[in-house]
């Protein structure tokens, strides 16, 4: 049976190492990559008229550039390795996100990079990866 | 490099202003002379007071009418649909993949932040101030009915917006005016859209800009003593950068500050009404007998339905059709849900923070009344004696607010900046895009109409330019004029969406996501 993981992709340093771990694991058996990309997005967060008027053309531009720049050259990085691989980018929280697209494609885990935020930036703003562990519905790692 | 010489020279020229008093009592006298005739037109009473006692303004007819009308031909939507309305704002019915997309909430908080401002704090205060308790009552049942009006512009302002190639929306009075009336095969809706655009115009430089940046500036004065020159450039600067130069940061800034003032607002006026608590079943008495019997007011408590409407119409603009405007930029494909969400916005402005204005002043004893007859004493100009001996308007709510903290009319000078200043900014939007119908968009168009609008910010602040003031305010009704003519007109096409929609609800067809 083919093994999905979810490999969350942000475009950093961290994300590449866990698209290597991942990318690692699936050579030992037959595997499919899910290369997530989330834009952190809240429903609930305040624009100015401009920037409603301006939102869905802003939000084109925004998928077009996640699709091109930053999740394309991973997946034809991929490709030219071998591994059977294919992407999805989405608005919404980082954690509850990837956890909705793990749910969907009822993936067997999650790989996610570890950005290394200490101190007080990671209590200020959380971290994606505490949360993940809070809520993950399939086994998670983390890639230091 | 033009553009930034350009600026420098606006900027210099508003310095130069403090020879201001001379000119702004010369631009109130060419107001007063070729205005006149208009704000007579608006203000006008009908010859009432042989019926009841008192003059009745028409165009606080109008609304009121035009409101009921609205509530009654669609059943009580604003009972009906409170609940849904609340739901779609919660994003239960929105589709995960348009994530991203603008939500109702936003368009709402939007939209919201260009109405709650300083009909909240100072038109409540003259409303009371002149009509007593018993407004209070009224105000809230206009709000009410105001509920119905959003509805329908709303659902009307995302039904007929243009949806551009690039992604980029415009809706607003204007574009349903000239293709829901196009239509329907009826004549005169391009001339009824190009109409509403002058009016918009005008009461953006009006009420939306010259009356906030009045009203902020003679806060900050008589709190913190800063001449109102100084708060008139400080203001104008700020919105200059945010306009024209498109830092947006700032503007995100107050918007996100802004909802929290609000709740804080709200937090406040509770705590002093906590404090009081052994006064509340009297006030609420107050406002029912003011409501309607014969407190002492002028003109008795028709006076005080008059005053109570005519504010509440100012602070939540229903049926003014400003709304619309900013709320046709949601990403949905039924406008109608649009519609809903717009009708929570009088609830907000008038039933809550209105409501909770009134109580604060009316609790903690601003309104003098004799001991020995209840009713209210009133001064040589008619208005009701205060406590404090303030003029009506934000000093009342100050007032008020600081007989419970001594603290609060300093939170509340920031308040009524910030109320101004995130007013003003969604107007200048307003305003701008009803620029852009009449002369069409472009850079250089839409850099002449945020000049302007940053010019009339000083002279605002600056000037108690009577005229000028009477005229903006004259100028918001107008645009009601315009407008709800068009929504009697257009009213059945909303009626079908409704029927059509609550149809597919009770089916399933349109079903919940979360």
């Amino acid at each position: 049976m083919t093994r999905k993981i979810v490999v969350a992709f942000d475009g950093s340093e961290a994300g590449r190492r866990a698209v290597d771990h991942a990318a690692a694991q699936a050579t030992q058996g037959p595997a499919r990559l899910i290369v997530a990309h989330v834009l952190e997005w809240s429903p609930y967060s305040f624009l100015t008229p401009e920037e409603l008027e301006e939102r869905h053309k802003r939000r084109e531009e925004e998928l077009e550039r996640a699709r091109e720049a930053v999740v394309a050259p991973v997946l034809t990085d991929l490709a030219a390795r071998g591994i059977e691989a294919e992407s999805e980018i989405r608005y919404g929280h980082v954690a509850e996100t990837l956890v909705e697209i793990a749910t969907e494609r009822q993936a067997d885990g999650i790989v996610v990079g570890r950005t290394g935020a200490t101190g007080i930036t990671a209590r200020l703003f959380g971290s994606v990866m505490l949360t993940l562990a809070q809520i993950a519905p399939v086994p998670l790692t983390i890639v230091p | 490099m033009k553009r930034t010489a350009f600026s420098l020279a606006v900027l210099l020229a508003l310095v130069a202003a403090p020879a201001h008093a001379q000119f702004a009592d010369r631009v109130d006298e060419i107001f007063a002379q070729s205005t006149g005739w208009f704000v007579n037109l608006i203000f006008a009473t009908l010859p009432t007071s042989g019926l009841i006692g008192v003059d009745l303004p028409w165009i606080v007819g109008w609304l009121v009418i035009g409101a009921t009308v609205f509530t009654i031909y669609f059943g009580f939507i604003q009972v009906r649909a409170f609940g849904h309305a609340l739901q779609l704002v919660r994003g239960k019915y929105s589709d995960p993949r348009d994530a991203g997309e603008v939500s109702h909430f936003q368009a709402l908080a939007t939209a919201l932040s260009g109405t709650v401002g300083l009909g909240n704090i100072a038109g409540v205060a003259v409303a009371v101030s002149i009509g007593g308790a018993g407004a209070t009552f009224w105000m809230i049942l206009a709000g009410l009915l105001g509920m119905a009006s959003k509805f329908t512009e709303c659902t009307l302002g995302v039904k007929y917006r243009n949806e551009y190639p690039d992604g980029t929306v415009s809706g607003g009075p204007m574009y349903y005016l000239k293709k829901g009336f196009a239509e329907r095969g009826l004549p005169l809706g391009g001339f009824m859209a190009i109409m509403f655009s002058i009016f918009c115009v005008l009461g953006a430089l009006g009420g939306g800009n010259m009356f906030q940046a009045n009203q902020a500036a003679s806060q900050v004065q008589s709190v913190l003593g800063i001449p109102t020159w100084i708060t008139g450039l400080v203001l104008a600067t700020i919105v200059f950068v945010v306009i024209v130069g498109g830092i947006k940061s700032i503007a995100r800034v107050t918007e996100k500050v802004v909802p929290f003032m609000g709740v804080g607002y709200v937090l406040v006026g509770l705590a002093i009404l906590a404090i009081n608590y052994d006064m509340i079943l009297w006030a609420f008495g107050e406002i029912l007998r003011g409501a309607f019997t014969d407190s002492g007011i002028v003109g008795g408590f028709i006076g005080a339905i008059i005053q109570g409407f005519r504010r509440a119409a100012f602070s939540n603009e229903a049926g003014i059709g400003s709304a619309a405007i900013a709320h046709s930029a949601v990403r949905t494909k039924e406008p109608i849900t649009e519609g809903f969400v717009s009708l929570l916005e009088p609830f907000i402005d008038t039933v809550v923070i209105c409501t909770m204005t009134a109580l604060v002043i009316i609790i903690t004893g601003q309104l003098l009344q004799d001991a020995e007859t209840g009713r209210y004493i009133l001064d040589e100009g008619g208005r009701i004696a205060t406590a404090a001996g303030t003029g009506a308007g934000v000093p009342l709510t100050s007032a008020a607010f600081g007989s419970a903290f001594g603290w609060a009319p300093y939170a509340l000078s920031l308040a009524v900046f910030l109320f101004a200043f995130s007013t003003m900014i969604t107007w200048s939007y307003y305003g701008m895009k009803s620029w852009t119908y009449m002369f069409g968009e472009g850079r250089n168009r839409e850099m002449t109409f945020k000049i302007i609008f940053c010019v009339f910010v000083f002279i605002g602040a600056v000037s108690s330019l009577d005229a000028v003031i009477d005229f903006s305010d004259a100028a918001l009704f107008a645009m009601a004029i315009v407008n709800i003519i068009g929504l009697y007109f257009l009213m059945p096409i909303v009626k079908k969406e409704l029927e059509s929609y609550l149809a597919r609800l009770k089916s399933g067809e349109i079903k919940a996501y979360k």
